[in-house]
């Protein structure tokens, strides 16, 4: 059945308006559905052929308090025709669901002489104790809150509760529903698929035909609600965007990584086992990992942060490749292992999907503060490669890249990601595995020096150590904490041969410089500014650039995949711009770093808010240091 | 001391309680006076040592390849421990028990934490890795998950397994990862010079308790058993033998071959066990568990009768009571385990050693392979051009 043959016979009068672009904000309670809606929202707006951006924002409480501002859970959406590279600076619809998700989300809206967003309100839940329970002293349907903005009335909570009037449904049941009812309307509103809902749901109500039902009705009842009432005088509609040619799926951050790692295992022919404890936000990776266990993937839920590091290592000594995933407190609980591996010289990919810190911090916000620990929180100097993903799809070739450079150069490796690129969504061009760099693996069988196997002789190109694994005769070996003579691998306090091998561990990290690419500068090549970031804010970043392009100003962005060790050809791209930019969220990190490195006065632009830039945040600061200027 | 004078006496008509309070048990920091004696200690009759039916080589050599001997066993490195120190008893006795239990070397492999103990892996001539403090059973459960035919031998000691381990430990037991544990019980810390550990006695003076430690003992026997571990020993240093079956015993058995050895630390703790170790006491202050026989200790003079669920001495040359009174030792009951592991520096009942616990039940990784392979019979092996394209696509011309 398709949507359309349920639409009324006079369907299709309301004017379409067509839009280059949309942000859209779905907020409510953290039990109304919100993610949910969101994610359905955006599986029909990729079904449209739109470039899109999403910005999941929840709570770390599972259910809080019902109509509290800090249960508020919220799902951003930025879709358009045009290339899209950011959730969106603000919004041009925000669906509140009750008073709590408008107040918390209302000043995202967009609000300006040249036109106004506009709020769509479950008018059922603004009644006095949920005014109470979000703080409100008066209506903010009533008191001149909403003014200039466009507001739709929608009894949403009554109209549910008419159109399941005959299912037999609580009441409990009937109003988790309404979020259908939102998500109908809003995809009438944009005139967006409702097809790839119904097939969900129908998916996941297979066995449950009353609820499939329900939920199939609310969903078409919204979608109807938009046409018969008089409440919208326009929808609206986004054209296909004009994405390079071919097969997209939609894919957040953190199922790229799952399937970058997925996609290491099998062209490396070597079984990953992933040790893991539960953490937010990284728990996802878990979750997708375990259900690949016919793809090489081992999965082993382990007691604690600690052990989930130390199984992977176990792991990569019995010849597998051990990966693990946490986010900071997991991180801090791992250092040691990390050290271990370093000193074992044995390959280890540690993937950290940030969030806000320190200690606990803010879960389920997004982060980039534990650069600094990634690259120096150890004890003794304990140099490892890092690398950052950039997008949610960027995760796929990044994990590959990690592991891979981890089992090349025989060293931990740690991958950075945050929470809004783990849980935030993108059209995704499906990539071809078998295009990525080959993954080859080799194992010592035999003894290489003599009759004996020394473990720590070295490749002379990469200054890998060998690779021998339990169960090959003759190779039998012994590795520790405990520092290393730099050939046979044993016990050594030689005070030469440690400064020896603290300055050797250095130089083979060092030497993955030789598989970074030339750095790639997007906008002017030289110029007034250049904006160096790293992570999740390329999306940002480069819609700022092309603002400030647009204005006049000659503006290069250099966005670092390798953060250790830095890309050779970094310096000479630095030297050719006036001003240096790092826009990061966190106090300032990276920009530490290049000033270290490159003695060059580079400008932090700082944002700890849990949340991503603006790109209007980051051109506003790009237009202050030229005009600033003397 | 005869048994009827130690029952209570009660007014009549009233109920026997089952539970006798518990007696004064753990000595209060005082060290053991006993000089060590020049000798083995003498093995009491009716505690023979058991031979449990290890991985035994069938045939070594058999197959022309030349049996492996201690010696293949012993690495190059000088072995550092402290001469006189317990450690060396242990190491000759694995390395006199390996070449009858493998005929693989390489698939033999030691981890360790940090502590004296932990050097072990260097000692080895096998794949060994000395990794951090406490977290030997996380590296083993990575090893043996990835390649289950490992023969992996964890080695640790009272402050790495029960300290700053005791999660891992603890979780490795209730797992059952196929692997044994040989935890070398000094109820010292060495390597740090001398503090007190997780087993050290209540008051014991050290470096860090001047005044006498105020933290009450693990009894590790006892921990291990409350974290389900599937086979638990106990054994001494100073008793080669015994100790050797244990290691056999453990090495038998399928899961988590947990073996408590009693080693004496010479230069932190000196005689710590000697009550235990030494010809003089151990005949009476030792019982050595034999799987269905009788509990008699003290060189047949002695048994170990139920009175409820209290354990009692039983004087078997008083006529009044015989071996058929003693308590017949079954290994595999979880309640008589339970019951044999809190006689602990008890003063008037024995210490037990030999296996004091088995049963039988899946490792975690055969049962993480199996569910592996039922995952790959059921949906094949997974193609990633597939994966890749689940869920919902669209193609973009």
């Amino acid at each position: 059945m398709s949507a359309l043959d349920l639409l009324p016979a006079d369907a299709a009068r309301t004017p379409v308006l067509s839009l280059p672009e949309v942000t859209i904000l779905f907020a409510g309670d953290s039990g109304d559905g919100m993610q949910l809606t969101g994610g359905q929202f955006t599986l029909a707006t990729a079904k449209a052929r739109n470039d899109l951006a999403t910005l999941p924002d929840f709570p770390a409480e599972i259910r809080a308090p019902a109509g509290t501002t800090y249960g508020v859970s919220g799902f951003q959406l930025h879709f358009g025709a045009t290339e899209i590279s950011t959730p969106g600076d603000e919004v041009d619809l925000l669906v509140a669901m009750n008073p709590a998700a408008l107040k918390v989300n209302l000043h995202r809206v967009r609000k300006s002489s040249e036109g106004s967003g506009a709020v769509l309100v479950n008018t059922n839940a603004f009644e006095q104790r949920d005014l109470n329970l979000a703080g409100y002293e008066s209506n903010p349907l009533e008191d001149g809150t909403l003014d200039g903005y466009e507001v739709f009335p929608v009894e949403l909570t009554r109209l549910t509760r008419e159109a399941l009037a005959d299912f037999d449904l609580s009441t409990k049941e009937v109003d988790r529903s309404k979020n259908m009812f939102a998500l109908g309307l809003a995809l009438w509103l944009y005139t967006r698929p409702v097809e790839p809902t119904l097939e969900w749901l129908e998916a996941k109500f297979a066995t449950k035909p009353d609820i499939l039902e329900a939920n199939r009705h609310v969903l078409t009842k919204g979608y109807h609600f938009g046409e018969t009432t008089e409440t919208f005088a326009a929808r609206y509609e986004v054209a296909p965007a004009t994405l390079p040619p071919g097969l997209y799926r939609a894919i957040r951050g953190n199922e790229a990584l799952a399937l970058g790692l997925v996609t290491a295992a099998v062209r490396s022919g070597l079984e990953i086992v992933y040790g893991s404890y539960p953490i937010t936000p990284a728990s996802d990776l878990l979750h997708a990992l375990s259900k690949h266990k016919n793809f090489g993937v081992l999965t082993v839920q382990a007691e604690d942060e600690i052990a989930a590091v130390g199984a992977a290592l176990g792991a990569s000594f019995a010849g597998r490749l051990g990966v693990t995933a946490t986010s900071g407190p997991g991180l801090a609980l791992k250092t040691e292992f990390v050290g271990l591996g370093i000193i074992t010289e044995l390959p280890l990919v540690v993937i950290d999907v940030q969030r806000a810190g320190p200690s606990t911090g803010m879960p389920t916000k997004t982060e980039q503060s534990d650069l600094l620990f990634a690259l120096y929180g150890r004890n003794g100097d304990a140099p490892l490669p890092v690398i950052a993903a950039s997008t949610p799809g960027d995760c796929y070739e990044v994990a590959y890249e990690a592991c891979r450079i981890a089992v090349k150069y025989m060293t931990p490796v740690i991958l950075l990601s945050d929470g809004y690129l783990g849980n935030g969504a993108e059209p995704w061009p499906i990539p071809d595995p078998d295009a990525l760099r080959d993954f080859p693996v080799t194992f010592a069988t035999e003894p290489n020096r003599g009759d004996e196997f020394l473990p720590y002789l070295r490749d002379d190109t990469t200054l890998a150590r060998a690779w021998a694994k339990p169960g090959t005769p003759n190779v039998e070996h012994r590795l520790g904490g405990l520092e290393k003579d730099r050939e046979t691998g044993g016990v050594s306090y030689d005070p030469e041969n440690h400064e020896a091998m603290t300055k050797l561990r250095a130089a083979k990290v060092e030497r993955v410089q030789q598989e970074i690419p030339p750095t790639e500068v997007y906008g002017d090549d030289s110029g007034d500014v250049l904006i160096v970031g790293w992570g999740s804010t390329r999306g940002s970043i480069e819609a700022a650039v092309k603002s400030a392009r647009a204005d006049g100003l000659t503006v290069g962005h250099v966005h670092i995949r390798w953060l250790n060790p830095l890309p050779p050809d970094l310096g000479d791209v630095l030297s050719r711009f006036e001003h240096i930019l790092v826009p990061e969220l966190n106090n300032g990190q990276l920009v530490h770093v290049l000033r270290d490195r490159f003695l060059r006065p580079a400008e932090s632009l700082a944002k700890i808010q849990g949340l991503p830039f603006k790109a209007s945040e980051i051109a506003k600061r790009i237009r202050e240091m030229i005009t600033t200027e003397p | 001391m005869a048994d009827n004078e130690k029952k209570p006496t009660r007014p009549p008509g009233t109920k026997k309680p089952t539970l006798a309070p518990k007696k004064a048990s753990l000595p209060t920091g005082k060290k053991p006076t006993l000089p060590p004696k020049a000798g083995g200690p003498k093995r009491p009759p009716g505690a023979k040592p058991s031979r449990p039916p290890g991985r035994l080589v069938p045939d070594p050599g058999g197959d022309g390849a030349p049996a492996l001997t201690k010696k293949d066993f012993a690495s190059d490195a000088d072995v550092r421990w402290c001469p006189g120190c317990g450690d060396y008893a242990v190491l000759a006795a694995v390395q006199r028990v390996l070449p009858d239990l493998t005929e693989k070397k390489e698939n033999t492999v030691f981890i360790s934490g940090i502590g004296c103990s932990s050097r072990f892996p260097y000692y080895m001539n096998t794949y060994g890795m000395h990794t951090i403090h406490g977290r030997a059973p996380t590296v083993a459960t990575g090893l043996k998950c990835a390649n289950p035919d490992l023969d992996v031998w964890l080695v640790t000691g009272d402050g790495d397994a029960l300290s700053i381990g005791g999660n891992h430990f603890a979780h490795l037991l209730r797992r059952n990862l196929d692997v044994q544990v040989l935890l070398f019980n000094n109820q010292i810390y060495g390597l740090t010079k001398g503090q007190y550990s997780p087993t050290s006695e209540p008051g014991k003076v050290t470096k860090s308790s001047p005044y006498g430690s105020l933290d009450h003992p693990f009894n590790p026997v006892s921990l291990a058993l409350g974290a389900d571990a599937s086979f638990v020993a106990r054994t001494l240093d100073r008793d080669p033998k015994h100790m050797q079956a244990m290691l056999r015993a453990a090495h038998a058995h399928t899961g988590t071959g947990f073996v408590e050895v009693y080693q004496n630390c010479n230069i932190f703790n000196d005689g710590a066990f000697f009550r235990y170790t030494e010809r003089d006491t151990k005949p009476h202050t030792t019982l050595f568990l034999e799987d269905g026989e009788p509990l008699v200790y003290d060189e047949g003079t002695k048994g170990l009768r139920l009175d409820g669920l209290r354990l009692e001495s039983i004087d078997l040359t008083s006529g009044d009571w015989s071996a058929d009174d003693c308590l017949v030792y079954d290994a595999t009951d979880r309640t008589l385990a339970g019951i044999m592991s809190r006689l602990f520096w008890d003063e008037e009942l024995p210490q037990p050693f030999g296996v004091l616990y088995r049963e039988e039940r899946p490792t975690y990784e055969r049962l993480l392979r199996e569910q592996q392979q039922a995952v790959v019979a059921k949906r094949g092996t997974g193609d990633l051009h597939d994966l890749l394209r689940s869920g919902e696509t669209w193609t973009i011309e």
